[in-house]
């Protein structure tokens, strides 16, 4: 008979998933593990094993669509078994009455959709399916939830955003269309996007917007949008570094295989003055603060074709310069082959931007919401300073940043922050070693 | 109208329809000559006489089955329970044959009685003087069980309990006693049984509460509005069982968040049926889950003072569950 495959979870807080091919064909015969299909999801691509080996018997939805976690997506008819009760629910033998097998059936392993809505967390559930009341309402009116930013619990529309939002649709006059079927879903085009469109002239093109062009878009309006960005910069004499790092990057090189960048030691710096100075390391949920235990160090990579991703260093006080050298290199080479695992893009705690590697003197990034704040760390130039003696000198000199969400801390804390970082690179010397 | 207590009111509510019927009678333990431990019958057997303000033995199962015997020869008694606490030795009698009067003798007699009991927490009652007995009596069909907080509605509710053809099992707030006292009409009048109460208007959450807890979530209320400007609906069931569904499910719908609050244990309690409810009915309406707020699953309340603050929910709490819920 035939059974169902769902679609999966593809790391924390992911509701949904875009089926982008199908890798095989109703009809085809398919080996357990062997894989079914690509699911993209916000920035990263994976190949969906399949859970049963069999022969697929139907492909529920089309590539491009994108659909809940939990929903049906194929039906395979799993090998040994005929395939003619294929609508019958199974029917326990211990259960000889069908209200008790009924019963059983959304908990039964292996289940339907039910079982993966049961296993997500109240968090999730709370953004996506909101409260009975706002469900009804959405449905009414065509609305996707998505689109309204929540006041409630952990950004949860309530009904007061909905009603408010819907109130704000009726207001805004239905824009007069030629075309008939677009003015009758007038209430749900609206909902979607005031999409006002920009004039278009000869040779101009359009470019449709990737998934991670999309993930990038809505991400940085919400935090733009929520969190009140404040920004300050310190400057760094790393004269010390520089020395250091000359002195062993080939070594290095031949030893790890891999380059001897600035990175680790700007990520030591960085963790160990969160750990110093916990506030920088935190989340803000609506009416309180959350200041994170572990800290899970994203760092921004620029993927060339217009797209940036944060993949994260997990618990990275527990590395030294070699592992957090070895972690980035190794992150930073799975974001450019594009084989980063959605768990490798979650969980950051606080986000290193590092455009000092593409020549920047100063930028004024945008936090990573919900984390608290983002450091950059800037190119280092060597530049004429006034040293404490009044003497003038040549020193390799480097500008460090923080945007915080000013909700949560205020300036005093974030240069309180900064001056740790800056202080521990500045202490390098030629004769530090690297460990 | 005059300035009565809640002990007062239920005072002046006997009295009136003792003076008015004279099948009406009250017996309990010490309800006669010494007027009763919290002075509720107070004079009455000096102006009725000992015969309808009846002193009894200390024998809950006689008080109740003396009177549905008196009841079935055309009085009307209200039987005091001292304490709600020591209503068990009755509640054959009540469940078992008060509640099933009507029913088994194929609609031939009733059984007009009313059984008062103070109930709730009082500081020192501990197990056996502040039990909040409520749930017990609210699953057996036949009964009405009636617990008013507020003197004015208590005096109403008690001459419509009496007046009742049925058992009516009236509970009395005993902290609320001398507590909460308020403008009390002297006229004759009731308070329609099976009717709940909007005791304030709002528009973002319900909370439903009944005794001393009730006052406490009308104080919440004010200051949520005050200092978070969340209005919040108030209402009392008056009536815990039959409920008034209509009323508590027009509020639910309205606001689409709700609470109840109550001092009595939480699992079985009248607080999970009054939530089964609303969740089951105004599910569509609703953007919040049902919430209760009420006392732990202990076997009783506590002597020592800083347990039983712990037991019993307290302002502080009831206004961070509230706020809690309309943060949701």
């Amino acid at each position: 008979m035939a059974k169902p495959v769902t679609m999966p979870q593809l790391g924390e807080s992911v509701t949904e998933g875009t089926l982008s091919r199908w890798l095989k064909s109703e009809g085809d015969e398919i080996q357990k593990y062997e894989p079914l299909c690509e699911v993209v999801n916000d920035k990263v691509d994976t190949e969906v094993p399949s859970p049963l080996a069999g022969r697929i018997e139907k492909l529920l939805i089309q590539e491009g669509e994108t659909v809940d976690v939990g929903t049906e997506i194929a039906l395979i008819a799993v090998e040994g078994e005929a395939d003619e009760t294929p609508a019958e629910p199974p029917v326990d033998e211990e259960a000889p009455e069908p209200e008790e097998a009924l019963a059983a059936a959304p908990a039964a392993p292996g289940g339907d959709g039910r079982e993966s809505l049961a296993e997500k967390s109240a968090e999730e559930l709370r953004l996506t399916r909101s409260s009975p009341v706002v469900r009804r309402l959405a449905a009414e009116h065509g609305i996707d939830l998505r689109q309204i930013s929540g006041s409630g619990i952990g950004g949860r529309v309530t009904k007061k955003d909905i009603l408010s939002y819907i109130e704000e649709l009726e207001k805004a006059p239905a824009a007069p269309s030629a075309d008939g079927e677009r003015e009758e879903r007038a209430p749900a085009a609206v909902a979607e996007e005031p999409r006002e469109r920009v004039a278009l002239y000869e040779g101009d093109e359009i470019v449709e917007l990737t998934n991670i062009r999309r993930a990038i878009a809505s991400r940085m309006s919400r935090s733009k949008r929520e969190a009140p960005h404040a920004w300050t910069m310190v400057e760094v004499d790393v004269t010390g570094l520089v020395a250091l790092r000359e002195r062993h990057k080939e070594e290095f090189r031949r030893r790890e295989g891999i380059s001897l960048t600035y990175l680790p030691f700007i990520i030591k710096a960085v963790v160990e003055s969160l750990k110093e100075h916990p506030v920088l390391n935190s989340v803000w949920d609506g009416d309180r603060i959350v200041l994170r235990k572990q800290i899970n160090v994203g760092v921004a990579v620029d993927l060339e074709e217009g797209a940036l991703v944060v993949p994260v260093i997990k618990e990275a006080d527990s590395y030294g310069i070699v592992g957090l050298a070895r972690k980035a290199s190794e992150l930073i080479k799975k974001a450019r082959g594009k084989s980063l695992s959605p768990d490798d893009i979650t969980g950051g705690t606080f986000t290193v931007n590092n455009p000092g590697a593409l020549g920047s003197v100063i930028s004024t990034p945008i936090i990573n919401y919900p984390q608290a704040a983002i450091l950059s760390a800037e190119a280092i130039v060597k530049r004429p300073v006034v040293l404490e003696n009044d003497a003038i000198a040549i020193r390799s000199m480097m500008n460090l940043e923080v945007s915080f969400d000013h909700r949560v801390l205020d300036g005093g804390a974030a240069l309180r922050f900064l001056n740790a970082v800056k202080g521990r690179l500045e202490s390098y010397g030629p004769e530090s070693g690297v460990s | 109208m005059a300035t009565r207590s809640l002990v007062q009111a239920i005072h002046d509510g006997l009295a009136e329809e003792m003076r008015a019927d004279e099948t009406v009678m009250v017996m309990g333990e010490d309800v006669g000559r010494a007027g009763g431990v919290f002075r509720v019958t107070e004079g009455l057997q000096q102006e009725f006489g000992p015969y309808r303000a009846l002193d009894t033995p200390l024998a809950e199962s006689l008080i109740v089955g003396a009177a549905i015997g008196l009841a079935a020869n055309g009085m009307k008694p209200v039987a005091e329970i001292q304490f709600a606490d020591f209503i068990p030795p009755a509640f054959d009698q009540i469940v078992s044959e008060a509640a099933r009067f009507r029913y088994r003798s194929n609609n031939a007699w009733n059984c007009q009685i009313t059984v008062r009991a103070p109930y709730g927490h009082i500081p020192g009652g501990a197990l056996y003087h502040s039990q909040s007995v409520e749930a017990w009596f609210c699953n057996v069909p036949g009964l009405k069980v009636v617990a008013p907080t507020y003197p004015a509605d208590a005096k109403g509710l008690l001459k419509a309990a009496i007046r009742d053809p049925d058992p009516v099992i009236f509970f009395e707030h005993k902290k609320a006693y001398r507590l909460l006292k308020q403008e009390v009409p002297e006229n004759d009048y009731t308070v329609p049984l099976r009717k709940a109460k909007v005791h304030r208007e709002g528009t973002d959450m319900t909370v439903v509460s009944y005794g001393v807890m009730l006052h406490l979530v009308l104080e919440a209320a004010e200051k949520l509005a005050g200092e978070h400007g969340i209005e919040v609906e108030v209402v009392e069931p008056l009536t815990l069982y039959p409920l008034d569904k209509a009323t508590i499910l027009e509020s639910a719908r309205k606001t689409g968040k709700f609470l109840v609050v109550s001092e009595a244990n939480l699992e079985g309690s009248v607080s999970g049926e009054i939530a089964s409810i609303v969740a089951e009915e105004a599910f569509e309406w609703l953007d919040g889950p049902v919430m209760r707020l009420g006392a732990p699953n202990v076997p009783g309340i506590p002597f020592a003072k800083p347990l039983m603050d712990w037991y019993v929910p307290d302002l502080e709490r009831i206004q961070g569950k509230m706020l809690e819920l309309a943060r949701y």
